[in-house]
């Protein structure tokens, strides 16, 4: 019997790259994509492979790209924006090939559910003009994996893998295949070909264009795509969308000509050819941007063929947010002309309560933006923010965030408002994890042209959002222990930046004093705001309200703390409450005490 | 036959623990299985969806408007939220407790706990509606409010695994320690709803 084994997308990738013989694999965690190497971590030891979490996407990158230099098998994950960070080394790995099979997992969050934009990483594949496979659930995930690993080595190039939120965290009964045991000794092997340069960039130019009329020629086989023709409609559909319209087509009661696209760049032109052959209009149903059908367009095109091709060119289906059975439905049912009955309507319910997500009972971020905010009151400020858990800061009532872009961004955008805005404090906030990441070469520069900014380091000693990865700040790595911890203050302090503070920021007065000592001092300054994130521990306290409460409802309204709830003119604190006691240095009425657990 | 299952809840509440539960117990009953979660920035105290789709035919992992059979509810105005997942005469089973969310603390959103049960209450299908989180409390742990609302669906007639398939799930999956807790959970859970 087949051992079946429920595993996530994500995890899914990662058994797949086991099953290939993986050697060596590298990250940076990102929603939806962080699982993927945190489950090859975990298993790196059992079967005998490297496993490391870099510090950013480019370093990943480049970390995989050198082991596939001498013939390993490597696999780097990232989410897509990720992908822009390592864009650099991408675009000319492409020129210049691997030896060992590279799989670059870039998964996309079309919605989105948790990230800073919907960029279509088929997009990016076409653009750095390399393969891409396009899943549809997690067996397939893994399928196209291990298909990927082989793909990248036939062809000498790194091949993309491009995983959506509804691959990477579904969950679905995956078989599992037995890991191939395989000890091999890797070389590097010296050749001019390795070193990039003019002259051979154009030479490999021409060599990666004539790839990808193979690889497309190649995908013409390929078992990921397929073509079921029934009549003269035809739909093409890539990933996940593929699930929406068989299930929407069931719905409807409806049959079409179908394509299930698994490569979408390059897209194989004999299975598209063999539809528009034996269909008299169809429509194109994939998420983001119109990879699929732009390629459709063209192979029509070409060979004269002047089928209604619709989809995004003609707005039936949109380009932004995620699709589902329920849109794609609606979509068939205008295509198709025939009626979306759609449910019983029920009675519109009564007004829900907004519930947006914000930062955890007890959070230490929230005590840092609070003291933060206390500090500079009274004086024009702008709080320049980044990319984690402390974005949530944003939200009232702490409202303490004016600007967010991407990883590391916080101190650069800081550094460049403080040259042209004067009479203004211009303070940055990061955490531990985006300090490593992008973070330090801002500060670098920060320090070396001068910004008058001050830098908050939000240091929880984890990289929360993303589910607790460790970094270069930390005793461990992935797979074990690290004795060469890094010390943010150290850093900082040997960049040359003369006011360099660490609080806690349970200790309000304190964390107080600290941002007003670096906000007032002119040139680069950093407070390290230096306590665990609240996930990692046990709670010994606990607060509680005493019967001193006036109802002036101050520790609600200026901390926002989920644990402080509304009781009649009263306020009572909840089971999630972790004892931080800041609620407690703000009462005005000294009514809450801290008891211990 | 298939069964499409949907549990709403806040990030925190152990939703996504609940669903894979589901989906073990789905293939302890060798039945094909998919699951989806909310997994990311949400978790912090945000909504949360789990989907679980069980049997055949099985297209993806998201649940159609109007075709889940079950909405489990881990929160009141959160079940509400979701109702209209549910298949007309679909069950609900749905945990008593509101969770108040900051926006409602800080005044900027209304929290009707009157009108929500009310409107619930007027769901033509099966609906039950109990305290959950004082029945965890009760058997250990205010966390264990998952396990109470999956003993609560072991008793539902026809689903594609057995309560016992469930519990084994359960502690397969749940910390060993824990064990003792999550049986009294599950077991309060089934009483809720008139079983044993």
């Amino acid at each position: 019997m087949t051992k079946k084994k429920l595993l996530m997308g994500n995890e899914a990738i990662a058994r797949g790259a086991v099953e290939a013989g993986v050697k060596v694999a590298a990250a940076y965690p990102g929603t939806p994509s962080s699982e993927v190497f945190s489950t090859l971590a975990r298993f790196a030891k059992e079967y005998g492979y490297y496993a490391e979490w870099s510090v950013n996407e480019k370093v990943a990158l480049e970390v995989a790209a050198g082991a596939a230099y001498a013939g390993a098998r490597a696999i780097v994950s990232m989410k897509q924006v990720g992908l822009n960070v390592a864009a650099d080394p991408l675009m000319t790995l492409a020129y210049i090939g691997i030896k060992g099979g590279l799989v670059i997992v870039v998964a996309d969050d079309p919605g989105p559910h948790s990230s800073q934009n919907e960029q279509d990483t088929r997009k990016f594949a076409q653009f750095a003009k390399l393969p891409v496979f396009d899943p549809s659930t997690p067996q397939e995930a893994k399928d196209m994996t291990i298909a990927a690993f082989e793909l990248s080595e036939q062809t000498k190039l790194p091949v993309i893998l491009r995983p959506t939120t509804r691959v990477c965290h579904v969950c679905q009964d995956v078989v599992m295949e037995e890991v191939p045991k395989k000890d091999q000794a890797f070389v590097f092997e010296k050749d001019p070909s390795w070193v990039i340069f003019p002259s051979l960039a154009y030479q490999k130019h021409i060599w990666l264009n004539e790839m990808q009329e193979e690889i497309a020629a190649a995908f013409n086989y390929s078992p990921f795509n397929k073509l079921v023709l029934k009549n003269r409609t035809g739909v093409v559909t890539s990933g996940v969308s593929y699930n929406y319209v068989r299930e929407a087509l069931a719905q409807l009661g409806q049959e079409v000509s179908l394509l299930k696209v698994g490569t979408p760049y390059p897209l194989p032109e004999k299975p598209v050819l063999e539809l528009l052959r034996n269909v008299d209009r169809l429509i194109v149903i994939e998420e983001q941007e119109p990879v699929v059908e732009d390629q459709i367009i063209k192979i029509a095109w070409k060979n004269k063929l002047n089928h209604s091709i619709s989809g995004k060119n003609d707005k039936l289906v949109p380009r932004e947010g995620e699709l589902n059975v329920d849109k794609v439905r609606a979509i068939l049912a205008g295509f198709l002309g025939v009626e979306d009955k759609t449910t019983a309507e029920q009675s519109p319910p009564p007004p829900l309560p907004a519930r947006n997500p914000v930062l955890c009972a007890g959070c230490p971020h929230r005590a840092s933006f609070f003291a933060a905010k206390e500090a500079v009151k009274g004086k024009p400020a702008v709080f320049a923010g980044d990319i984690g858990c402390y974005t949530l800061g944003v939200a009232p009532p702490l409202n303490a965030m004016d600007t967010c872009l991407c990883m590391g961004a916080s101190v650069t955008i800081a550094s460049g408002l403080s040259k042209v805005e004067s009479g203004v404090k211009h303070l940055a906030f990061l955490g531990d994890s985006t300090f490593f990441h992008t973070g330090l070469a801002g500060l670098v520069n920060a320090v070396y042209n001068n910004a008058d900014i001050t830098l908050v380091v939000l240091d929880n000693s984890t990289t929360a959002m993303t589910g607790h990865q460790p970094h270069p700040g930390l005793p461990c790595t992935a797979t074990g222990v690290n004795d060469k911890v890094i010390s943010i203050a150290e850093v900082c302090r040997a960049l040359g930046i003369s006011l360099v503070k660490e609080v806690d920021p349970y200790n309000l007065a304190e964390a107080v004093d600290a941002v007003r000592e670096a906000v007032d001092f002119t040139g680069p300054a950093v407070v390290i705001m230096k306590r665990e994130c609240v996930s990692l521990v046990k709670p010994a306290k606990i607060c509680w309200v005493t019967d001193k409460c006036v109802g002036c409802k101050v520790c609600m309204n200026k901390l926002g703390c989920p644990a402080l709830v509304p009781a009649g003119e009263k306020v009572i604190i909840g089971a999630t409450c972790t004892g931080c006691g800041v609620c407690r240095q703000v009462c005005p009425a000294d009514a809450i005490e801290e008891v211990a657990k | 036959m298939s069964q499409d299952i949907v549990i709403a809840g806040v990030g925190g509440q152990g939703t996504v623990l609940a669903s894979r539960i589901i989906a073990e117990a789905a293939i302890l009953a060798n039945q094909p299985v998919f699951t989806s979660e909310t997994i990311g920035m949400a978790q912090r105290e945000g909504c949360v969806t789990s989907n679980v789709r069980i049997g055949e035919p099985l297209y993806g992992a998201v649940i159609p408007d109007g075709k889940a059979d079950v909405l489990i509810g881990f929160e009141l105005a959160e079940t509400v939220r979701l109702l209209p997942k549910l298949k007309p005469g679909g069950t609900v089973i749905a945990n008593a407790t509101k969770i108040v969310p900051v926006s409602v603390a800080t005044g900027k959103s209304v929290y009707n706990e009157a009108q929500l049960s009310e409107y619930l209450n007027e769901w033509p299908g099966s609906c039950y509606i109990f305290d959950a989180s004082r029945l965890a409390e009760e058997a250990g742990s205010f966390k264990a409010v998952n396990i109470v609302m999956l003993g609560a669906l072991s008793t539902l007639p026809d689903l594609l695994f057995t309560s016992e398939q469930l519990l084994e799930a359960i502690l397969a999956m749940v910390p060993p320690k824990t064990t003792e807790i999550n049986k009294k959970a599950f077991l309060a859970g089934r009483q809720a709803l008139g079983g044993s």
